[in-house]
């Protein structure tokens, strides 16, 4: 009799499947691409926004003077031409006639000029005004002219530029304070509708100066665990995913309908260590350290082999062969002498901090350094903290260790600038300076020629790996996957998602 | 009824005391709203820069004037305006809960709809092989992690059956209800899997308590069939932990389930507080702890009356 009852049970279960089998099936949509990503977008205003996906999400919807393309050069955006005055202290952008916002004007040297102004603006809250210090004076002889004034010579203020940070947006929206709340550009796409950590809806701009497009439009659902987003591509009920988990992107390619875009990033893996605490003072244990770390090893056994031995310049541009730079081959020998010339012969123990999750290796990467900076007698304590706690302690300098992952610049002086001059607003962070770096900074700022400016970073390179300061590790790469129905995706190392504009579904 | 009235009373003061907490302790932690929205980049801020930002999020009062504020508010039903949703928190809650009580609510048919049956089978048949494969059952569906049933769930159906469920966004039960149900029904399950196994265990010990009492032979004596002893006069009984534990489990499930809702991509109640957490929205964790604390003290009145219900001989409040 009691079996009644459970074949009741059993009968309503199965119907309740077939139930929610039938509610799944999604209606095929052609030409609108349907992504997923497991971080959302924090905010709409272009020139405050700095987290990452954000970035991701105002790049479709906005448009700088200057963009890069994916070999990092400077290609145009809204301006069609740009000029240094040959002591680069002073800059024209012409800008392209057919740039239009969304809402029908035209994009004028009026915009430029607001947009910039609103950024320069302490009250405005943006952290990439540090890049455009130099601005002294912004004219705007005509309507498709700027010509900024610089106080000084700044050749990387271009490229700078060429971030959604320098995003342009019509003057009329900042008279009426509306930037963050309505998201009005001149890109390739519209928002339609935004449902923060659930759902964005973009369509496309037919009128973008840039198109036309391939597809009609774009929602990204936001689906906090990769492993669901991996399902999802598996059943085909998403067509492209932004992808961070390298664990879960070397899955991708098990599967038949499955493509892996994979491009090495700008951003990198590091060992931060701070010099302002002993022993981490003394040059000789830093040196130790560098030379007890088998990079190699870290990425194979940490990061699934997916990672790159990277020195401090991770862009094509300006990296140089690695073989060049401070012991950049394990050399324990080396490393037990210098820490016996150091006086620490029997080792010392450190506190190391990570952020979990942040990125998803960090954890892992701490351990092994833990093993590996064991054989010189280094005691490493691993501290791993919820991300803004971590934040906070990073940007105190309060550590003796770090194991970070930290953003790339396609250009080594706003990359490391911040850190390593004595008047950079991340020294507090470095806790190190050198008159070396000092005059090479400077000198990389004004110099024009790019072979020249070639040389000045490679010296700078060469001279921060000898002083180690922090112990620069990998580069990893940035992932995107998708069905193989989606054609024409460009990736890019700065990680950006503007390639979607080449997408087309079949 | 004057039972009911008394407990009505210590409410605000236990929500009071909630308040005064959660306000506390999400600003005992290091990090805020300015380095969760700017990460590293906060450290570019000149402090003009970050005086503006720390304007904008109104975290540049002292924190007692923060808490006035927020406190004299709730008498007007306004718990803030969250930084996230650039929304009433109110609004956001209300939007977020139908998902949580609808997910709450399915769970508990599944885990009451499959726990009680088999807890009664195992003890109408105790110490027989069907009991023995029933506590082997029960005991492993409460050692399993949920996040490892979830991630199982939708391994097996995407891999084996080329589908997931939906995800990212929630269809409402009140606009297309076997959508509503289809999408949260794998969710249900692994919320209800281990609740299930708790349910039949506590049944089963419970029921074979009640099956040796003197009524229940009195009955079998008076030639009442089996079923009618088992499922009439031994069952109501024997009901009344489950009704505790469903009381305490339901209440916590209405808090939101928080790894589920990450697994399957829900929106609701344990992502938002998990999401207010990791973003720093003050003022949506308050007003979400809030929330879900006033739910758990309304359950548990709720769990007091069905005693009454269940049984007459209780009596609430005399002493």
């Amino acid at each position: 009799m009691h079996w009644t009852n459970s074949r009741k049970i059993l009968a309503g279960l199965a119907m309740a499947t077939a139930l929610s089998t039938t509610a799944m099936a999604l209606p095929a949509h052609a030409a609108e691409l349907r992504m997923a990503w497991s971080q959302d977008a924090t905010g709409l205003d272009p020139h405050k926004q700095t987290a990452f996906s954000s970035l991701r999400l105002l790049e479709l919807v906005y448009e700088p003077l200057v963009r890069l393309d994916p070999e990092l050069n400077v290609i145009p955006a809204i301006a069609s031409s740009w000029e240094f005055s040959a002591d680069a202290k002073m800059l024209t952008f012409k800008l392209d006639p057919k740039a239009k916002f969304t809402n029908g004007n035209q994009v004028t040297s009026a915009d430029v000029k607001a947009s910039f102004e609103r950024l320069l603006d302490e009250a405005t809250a943006a952290a990439a005004r540090s890049n455009f210090l130099s601005i002294e004076s912004i004219e705007t002889p005509d309507d498709a002219t700027v010509v900024f004034n610089l106080s000084t010579a700044d050749v990387p203020i271009l490229v700078a530029m060429a971030t959604i940070n320098a995003a342009i947006v019509p003057a009329s929206e900042i008279a009426a304070g509306s930037i963050g709340t309505t998201a009005l550009g001149s890109g390739p796409f519209t928002l339609d509708s935004w449902e923060p950590n659930a759902k964005e809806v973009l369509s496309a701009n037919t009128e973008w100066a840039g198109g036309p497009l391939n597809i009609d439009g774009i929602t990204i659902s936001v689906l906090p665990d990769e492993s669901a987003i991996l399902a999802s591509l598996r059943a085909g009920q998403i067509d492209f995913a932004l992808l961070n988990d390298p664990l879960i992107a070397t899955l991708v390619p098990n599967e038949a309908n499955l493509e892996l875009n994979r491009v090495p990033g700008l951003a990198y893996n590091v060992l931060q260590l701070n010099p302002s605490r002993a022993p981490m003072d003394n040059l000789m244990v830093r040196q130790a350290i560098s030379c007890a770390v088998n990079r190699q090893e870290i990425i194979d056994s940490a990061l699934a082999g997916e990672g790159k031995v990277t020195g401090p310049l991770t862009m094509p541009a300006f990296a140089q062969d690695t073989s060049k730079l401070f012991c950049y081959e394990q050399d324990l020998d080396k490393a037990k002498q210098l820490m016996a010339d150091a006086g620490f012969a029997d080792g010392f123990t450190a506190t190391v901090i990570g952020a979990n999750g942040e990125p998803p290796v960090a954890s892992s990467e701490a351990q092994v350094l833990q093993s590996q900076l064991a054989e010189i007698g280094i005691k490493l304590d691993i501290k791993m903290m919820e991300l803004n706690v971590y934040v906070d302690t990073w940007l105190a300098g309060d550590f003796d260790m770090a194991v970070a992952q930290n953003g790339g610049r396609p250009d080594p002086y706003p990359m490391y600038n911040r850190y390593f001059t004595k008047d950079g607003n991340l020294v507090k962070v470095s806790n190190f300076s050198d008159d070396e770096l000092d005059s090479l900074m400077k000198q990389g700022q004004a110099e024009t020629d790019p072979a020249k400016r070639v040389e000045i970073f490679h010296a700078f390179e060469q001279r921060l790996a000898e002083q180690s300061p922090w112990i620069w590790l990998s580069t990893s790469y940035s992932y995107t996957a998708q069905l193989k129905t989606v054609s024409g995706y460009e990736p890019s190392p700065t990680g950006t998602l503007f390639g979607i504009t080449k997408i087309a579904i079949q | 009824m004057s039972y009911v009235v008394q407990r009505l009373l210590t409410f605000p003061l236990i929500l009071l005391g909630v308040s005064v907490l959660v306000f506390v302790s999400i600003r005992l932690i290091p990090g805020d709203a300015i380095t969760a929205m700017l990460g590293t980049e906060a450290g570019m801020m000149t402090p003009d820069q970050r005086a503006a930002l720390a304007a904008y999020f109104g975290i540049d009062q002292p924190v007692w004037s923060q808490y006035s504020r927020w406190f004299l508010g709730l008498f007007q039903g306004d718990l803030g305006v969250s930084s996230i949703y650039a929304k009433p928190v109110l609004t956001v809650i209300l939007e977020r809960f139908p998902l949580t009580l609808q997910l709450s609510l399915m769970a508990m048919v599944i885990a009451l709809g499959v726990g009680v049956p088999l807890g009664v089978l195992a003890a109408t048949r105790n110490e027989r092989p069907s009991d023995l494969v029933v506590r082997v059952l029960a005991m492993l569906g409460q050692s399993t992690p949920s996040f490892v049933i979830g991630v199982l769930i939708i391994y097996v159906l995407s891999v084996f059956f080329g589908m997931v469920p939906a995800m990212g966004t929630f269809t409402p039960i009140t606009v297309d209800p076997w959508a509503s149900l289809g999408q949260l029904f794998f969710p249900a399950v692994t919320l209800g899997f281990a609740f299930a196994a708790s349910v039949t265990r506590i049944s089963r010990s419970s029921m074979l308590d009640v099956l040796s009492d003197d009524y229940v032979r009195t009955a079998r004596a008076k030639g009442a069939s089996p079923m009618s002893v088992v499922w009439r006069h031994a069952l109501p009984n024997a009901l009344i932990p489950v009704v505790t534990l469903s009381g305490v489990e339901f209440g916590y499930l209405l808090g939101g389930a928080v790894i589920v809702e990450q697994i399957f991509a829900l929106p609701g109640l344990g992502r938002l507080v998990l999401d207010a957490i990791t973003q720093r929205d003050y003022a949506l964790v308050q007003g979400t702890v809030l929330f879900v604390a006033f739910n758990f003290l309304v359950v548990n009145l709720l769990v007091d009356l069905a005693y009454v219900a269940l049984d007459p001989r209780i009596r609430l409040g005399s002493r």
